[in-house]
Parts: structure tokens; sequence; C-alpha cells
């Protein structure tokens, strides 16, 4: 799994690439919750994003109560078919703001 | 999980197997268990196997998990032999399959999540608030949201079973395998187990493998069904192609008809006497 870090407008943008699983959660945790640090708007970009599993879910719930707590706003853009199953499991498709594209969210 | 090698497709329209048999024999002690098993079972597809009491069923499954040697044969699970794996790789493969015991397997000094949160705790280095949360998302999804801190004691018998389902998925396993999941069960709470098991099938991509002898649940969830009989395999196939066999034993089998005990006086003495030895695990 990559991922960068990007400002776009007044949002961070964060695009992850690849696999979140539980080799690789840890890190996308790390980074949310640094973009979150950041004080802006969170964009997470899941457009490349082949896999995620529910580690990588819990992650973006995290930082989403992170981002909550400091009265930010952290959104989920370009959302798989796979992940938004797994999203929709887990009744969090309605936790998260999703957008089609990360243009849509900032 | 990008780690995991992909079992090679033998024709462009071929299923992928993530399970593959071949000619499996298994003894315990000098009792030829499994008499030359050879089946596979596809991905994403639910396989139940059925069989009547002493057919081997549950010493299939138990193979199937890599939980015990076999004498002879091949296994292939997750594209790997099991019989070319080391400890440290079988530890590895085990921890892409999940497990939901008969009886549920929950500690009963432990609560609920922390049950459920255990295989997290022995396999992983995740941090302490993501293995909250993705119990806490399991147990949602299993319906057992905001019971995590009760004890198994204070659950039904549905609520240990679910329970027990959603320690067996918390990892996101590759494989779910399900032994006797309605046994138990008032006919309700075992269609809603049903529905769970279908459920995890289609919203999360599982490949699962219930061993049971419910014949309601078997044809309300099967993708094919598997019917072992004195440990060799009887019929593979769809439920429908199963209702439709006109073999006397799988009618008896669906018909609920009992048959005569084969066991010979030497074996049953052997058995009463513990001079067959009892199986033994990995």
């Amino acid at each position: 799994m990559k991922h960068e870090v990007k400002e776009a407008g007044a949002s961070v943008v964060v695009a992850f690439e690849g696999d979140i699983d539980l080799q690789t959660s840890p890190a996308a945790r790390e980074a949310l919750l640094e973009a979150v640090g950041m004080g802006k708007p969170v964009v997470v970009d899941l457009a490349a994003v082949s896999y995620i599993d529910s580690s990588g879910v819990a992650s973006l719930v995290e930082a989403l109560q992170t981002a909550k707590k400091g009265g930010q706003d952290l959104t989920l853009a370009a959302v798989s078919d796979g992940a938004m199953r797994v999203l929709k499991l887990a009744r969090l498709d309605a936790v998260f703001t999703i957008h089609d594209s990360v243009d849509d969210a900032v | 999980m990008s780690e995991t090698p992909e079992p090679q497709e033998t024709e462009t329209s071929a299923p992928r197997n993530v399970i593959e048999v071949r000619d499996l024999v298994t003894h315990y002690g000098d009792r030829m268990i499994l008499k030359g098993i050879s089946m596979d079972v596809h991905a994403d597809e639910i396989m139940v196997i059925m069989g009547g009491s002493g057919s081997g069923k549950s010493t299939l499954l138990r193979h199937l998990m890599a939980l015990e040697h076999h004498t002879s044969g091949t296994m292939r699970i997750l594209g790997q032999d099991i019989d070319e794996l080391n400890n440290v790789e079988l530890v590895d493969l085990r921890q892409k399959l999940g497990v939901a015991f008969q009886g549920g397997a929950l500690f009963s000094s432990m609560t609920v999540g922390e049950n459920v949160m255990l295989p997290l705790f022995e396999h992983t280095k995740l941090d302490r608030k993501t293995m909250e949360i993705m119990t806490r998302m399991k147990l949602q999804v299993v319906e057992l949201g905001g019971f995590e801190n009760l004890m198994p004691s204070e659950l039904s018998g549905g609520m240990i079973k679910r329970a027990a389902f959603a320690r067996a998925i918390v990892m996101d396993p590759k494989i779910l395998f399900c032994d006797e999941p309605s046994a138990g069960l008032d006919p309700v709470v075992a269609s809603q187990l049903d529905d769970l098991i279908l459920l995890l099938r289609d919203a999360l991509g599982m490949t699962v493998v219930v061993v049971t002898h419910e014949l309601d649940s078997a044809f309300k969830i099967a993708d094919r069904i598997t019917v072992l009989d004195r440990g060799e395999i009887l019929f593979i196939g769809t439920p429908d192609e199963l209702r439709a066999s006109d073999n006397q034993r799988i009618q008896n089998l669906l018909n609920r008809v009992a048959e005569d005990d084969t066991m010979d006086a030497e074996t049953y003495l052997n058995r009463l006497t513990g001079d067959e030895p009892a199986y033994r695990p990995l």
C-alpha cells in the first residue's frame, strides 16, 4: 500500500493506493491521524484502493471520530464497490459522507 | 490480501478453487475414516457437507481446516500444499481461515468483546483502538452491537452462536468453516443464522464450508452439497441435483431413514475398550 497527502483548496486529501489490510492498516491509520492533525477538512481518496479489510475500515472510523472531536470534516471519495460492501455490512455507509470523486469532495 | 498466493485456474471459465483435495485417506489408529476423498471448494461459494453419524464429515472438516495429519493424498488450501508447509507457514495459513465451532467455544471468563477480539490479540500487532472498533463492527454485523461487555453466560444459545461467528470473521478470513451452526437451536434462530451465513458470503465474498445435518438449512444456503457416506463421497452437486438423485442412500438421507450399523463386532469391542486409538491432531 502507498499513500500520498496533498492539499487541495481548503482540504487535505489523503490518497491511498493498493490493499489496506491487517499488514498495511497501521500505516494507513498513522497517515489518517496525521492528516486530521493538520486541522483542515480531510478527504480520503479510495479510488486506487483495490481491497480494504475491516482493520482499514476501523482506521477510517477512528480518524472520523478524531476529526469530529476537533470540529473537522472527514469524508470519503471514490469508494470502490468492494469497500462499499464492507461499509454497508457494518452500517457505516450512513456514518461517513461519501462523494463520487475527490473533485466533488473538495 | 496481497500476499495470498492465488490458486491457478485450469481453464478460463473454470471456477477458482480455494480448496483442492485429492485422494485423501486418513486413519484413526487402524480404522480408516476417509477413504480416498477428492473434492474442490470454489471461491465465494457455500459448500455444505452432509452425512450421517460416522460418515466422516467432521473429520473431513478438520482436515479442510488444516488441523490434522492425513495418511495419504494431497490437500491444497488457498493454493498452498499443506504437506509442504512448515509450522510457521501453517500458522500463517490458519490465520486466513475462520472457524465457528459447534458449541460456540467462547471462553467463559472473558467478555463477549474479549472473546471476539482474541484472534486479533494473538495474531496481529494492531493498535488496541483499531481492534476494539473491529470487534464492535463484527458484533454489529451479527446483530450483537452493544453486547461486548456481557459475559457468555448472559447470552442465549443463538447469541452465543452469533458471537462465535463474530470471532470467526474478526480477521476477515478467506474461508469460513462452520461446524453444525444450527445444532440445538430453534427453527427461527437457526434460520437467522442461515441468513447470516448468506450475508457473509454475499457481502464479504467469503467462501463458506458448513457441516450440518439440518436438511432445511443445507438446502437454503448451499451452492453445492457434498454427501459423505462411510468415509466416501456419495454425491457432490447442487441442491436441485441432490433432490433429483435416485441413489437409495441419498434418498435415505433426505428422508431420514435409518440404516443398519455395519460396524463389525471386533471394531465395536475395540472402540468400547479404548483399543482403537483416538485421532491425532496436528
